[in-house]
């Protein structure tokens, strides 16, 4: 089985940890990843922002980069969606418009077999039992992407709830967005901050000592609201979590 | 109207109107849950209101001009409208032929979408709406800001000012001491609207659906005003927009399901009125369906856009979009708030001005509308196309004509930042070199105040600390060069 590793713009540039967890537990789970060089962002900022045409050449590179894996694994529900739902779409309009040059042919082949994190661990590797040790009072949000587009459902709370020491707190309304919407955060900025406030005073009332995402985007906002705010609870990718062991603590 | 940002920045910044929208999405959400719940069929119902609805879309004229000759046969008379403008002198003037100056009207998004209620006042005739909230709205002065509860940025106590300080301007005054209990507003509106019935010559409606197979009209609603409207005037104008009809009754008992459960959180809605052409000594004498194109036509022949003529109005996917909770109805500046809004709007009316190309960025694309949206509508995908329109043009369709349009004011920056990113993007090498540019200088990185555009996320939210060696420089440290490929 031959796995690649596919680090998001903003894991490689802001959340290096979460792809150094990444690999760690992929690794200790007996899983050799590899992590082609050509990789670059899915282009996920440009395409729901309307600029589709700026994000062609980034799907052909996605799917020159990730030719010929079994699996591509990423840490972020709302990129591996990107890939899933919008891939062939892009594909589909280039080829429509005359630029075609096997795009759709090529996204074809690469979207299905991307997979976030969690969709690999449970569906793949058959695990909900990574071996991990984190004893602290969790919440988790479950980002927009990750719940509605790829439909993760309960993945990622089953294996928190295997994580040893772990105290796995409800959030309410945990399935509300929490404002960021990549540009949406900038052009809609009033919105934007009090649907973050409402999620921030949410993750507070829970008094868990972290709030756990599977998106580094969505934790970024989270994140930055919460530290705003003064609070200390703090945001954690779930790969983090499950990284951490007894005998090396993440 | 302002853009979309501007108007709902102020919304935001209202507690009380926020305090109301909260309260009552919140509330209709829950309860819509529940009732698609106990649906084992629901999913398979969905798919089907949407085979109905696209495949009526594609033969949209033979079913229309299916229903035209239904409903003439069955004594109606049938008009045709381009637009707004066209639709408000043929109401007019068929009310002005039955020397009437006063007229009853149902509950009707598409009366509104054209201003009606003000044209009709320019010619002299008043139009009293029955809906309760329709009602609390005209009396204040104000704009719906929801599909199915016009008010529902009200509260009772609000109501109850409305309702003392302005019914008398319309008609029967309000009770003594009226309270803000919900009985005795209701029972307020009743004894004000009782007297418009009785004397109601005219009638002006929407509809829900039109049943090509037979010509028949179909409004469902809860109180049972709309009924009175429809059956006891001697004239009833009903104006409907050309993606209503279904072609069959079989059709229609699909969406006669879809549609309470999902907006009013009910098995049936209480009133289910039926009306097909004329019948002698009952109902009205005279029926006039008034058929309103006003963009619809342009938006489907757009292949992605055209979903978005499926829409019931069921008001599903504004309950639970976390963007309309807090911004309001208001802010949308159409008759059609919320994520449904933010992609027809666009579409009906174009994205030449400043509020309507604002519209489509009116959302986090979180999704929650498109999975509880009746007929499937893909609201997400529709509104990055709709930006993509906004920002590069492109070919449309602009009253029946292929047009290229160019992109709308106001993105010039922005197309050079993402064109820029997407360089660097496809460029790994100045990608990489531009990382460890910011880690090396990461100690100068502001976390609370960043110029330009970012300064609208520095405002209310801090910036994580840049990292001291990215993802990719880690990899090539610990891994090597080639571990890769
Ligand atoms: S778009 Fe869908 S959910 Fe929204 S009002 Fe229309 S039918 Fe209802």
């Amino acid at each position: 089985m031959r796995v690649a590793l596919f680090i998001t713009c903003v894991n490689d540039a802001l959340y290096p940890r979460t792809g150094r967890a990444v690999v760690a537990l992929l690794e200790r789970l007996g899983v050799r990843v590899e992590f082609p060089m050509d990789q670059s962002c899915c282009g996920q900022p440009q395409y729901n922002t309307g600029y589709r045409h700026e994000t062609e050449p980034l799907v052909r590179r996605f799917a020159r980069a990730f030719a010929g894996y079994d699996h591509v694994v990423t840490p972020s529900g709302s990129c591996a969606a990107m890939v899933r739902d919008n891939y062939p779409r892009i594909g589909a309009r280039a080829a429509a418009e005359g630029r075609g040059g096997g795009l759709a042919g090529a996204v074809a082949a690469v979207a299905p077999r991307t997979l976030e994190l969690t969709e690999f661990l449970v569906d793949v590797l058959g695990v909900t039992d990574v071996g991990a040790s984190y004893p602290h009072t969790v919440t988790y949000h479950p980002t927009c992407h990750g719940l509605r587009a790829l439909g993760l459902g309960d993945r990622p709370r089953r294996l928190l709830r295997a994580v040893r020491g772990l105290e796995l707190v409800d959030l309410p309304g945990a399935e509300e967005c929490c404002g960021f919407g990549g540009t949406f955060a900038v052009k809609n900025a009033a919105v934007s901050a009090a649907m973050g406030a409402d999620k921030a005073r949410h993750i507070i009332g829970t008094g868990a000592a972290a709030v756990c995402t599977v998106d580094n985007s969505c934790q970024t906002h989270i994140g930055g609201t919460l530290s705003r705010l003064g609070s200390t609870v703090r945001p954690v990718h779930l790969a983090e979590i499950l990284a951490s062991t007894e005998k090396e603590p993440w | 109207m302002p853009a979309f940002p501007v108007a709902a920045a102020e919304a935001v910044g209202d507690a009380r109107l926020r305090g109301n929208l909260r309260h009552a999405t919140h509330t209709i959400r829950d309860k819509r849950a529940r009732a698609v719940a106990e649906l084992p069929d629901w999913p398979e119902l969905r798919a089907a209101g949407a085979a109905v609805k696209d495949r009526t879309l594609r033969h949209l004229d033979h079913y229309l001009e299916r229903l035209e000759r239904a409903v003439t046969a069955a004594g109606g008379h049938v008009h045709w409208a381009a637009d707004a403008a066209e639709a408000n002198r043929i109401v007019t003037a068929l009310v002005l032929a039955t020397g009437e100056r006063e007229v009853v009207k149902v509950k009707s998004m598409v009366t509104q979408e054209i201003g009606l209620n003000a044209a009709l006042a320019e010619a002299g005739i008043r139009a009293d709406e029955t809906d309760l909230a329709e009602l609390i709205v005209q009396l204040g002065d104000d704009l719906p800001s929801h599909i199915l509860v016009p008010a529902i940025h009200r509260n009772r106590g609000e109501i109850r000012d409305i309702f003392r300080d302005r019914m008398a301007d319309r008609g029967r005054p309000a009770p003594e001491g009226l309270t803000d209990d919900p009985a005795d507003l209701a029972e307020a509106a009743r004894l004000h609207l009782r007297r418009k019935f009785l004397d109601a010559k005219v009638g002006v409606s929407g509809a829900n659906f039109m049943v090509a197979e037979t010509g028949t009209m179909v409004v469902v609603e809860s109180e049972g005003n709309g009924r009175m409207c429809l059956t006891l005037p001697e004239t009833l104008i009903s104006v409907v927009g050309i993606e209503k009809v279904v072609p069959t009754w079989r059709d229609l008992e699909i969406f006669l399901q879809l549609l309470p459960r999902s907006s009013t959180a009910e098995r049936m809605n209480p009133y289910t009125s039926m009306w097909t052409g004329t019948t002698d000594e009952d109902g009205p004498r005279a029926f006039h369906l008034v058929l309103l194109d006003n963009g619809r036509s342009d938006a489907l022949a757009d292949t992605v856009g055209r979903q978005a003529l499926r829409c019931i109005r069921c008001s599903a996917c504004l309950n639970v979009c976390p963007v309309y909770e807090r911004a309001g109805g208001h802010a949308y500046g159409s008759a059609y708030p919320g994520p449904i809004g933010a992609i027809l709007t666009p579409q009906l009316r174009g994205v030449t001005s400043e509020l309507d190309a604002s519209l489509p960025y009116a959302s986090s694309l979180c999704g929650a509308c498109y999975e509880v949206c009746p007929v499937a509508i893909d609201i997400p995908e529709v509104l990055v196309h709709l930006r993509e329109r906004v920002v590069r043009g492109g070919e449309v369709t602009v009253r029946g004509t292929r047009t290229v349009i160019r992109p709308a004011g106001g993105h010039a920056a922005e197309r050079a930042a993402m064109r820029a990113a997407r360089w660097v993007f496809d460029h790994p090498g100045v990608l990489r070199a531009g990382q460890r540019l910011a880690a090396r200088t990461r100690r100068l990185a502001p976390r609370r105040r960043l110029p330009g555009p970012g300064r609208a996320w520095t405002d209310t939210r801090d910036l994580p600390p840049v990292p001291a060696e990215p993802f990719r420089d880690w990899w090539r440290r610990s891994r090597g060069e080639g571990s890769g490929r």
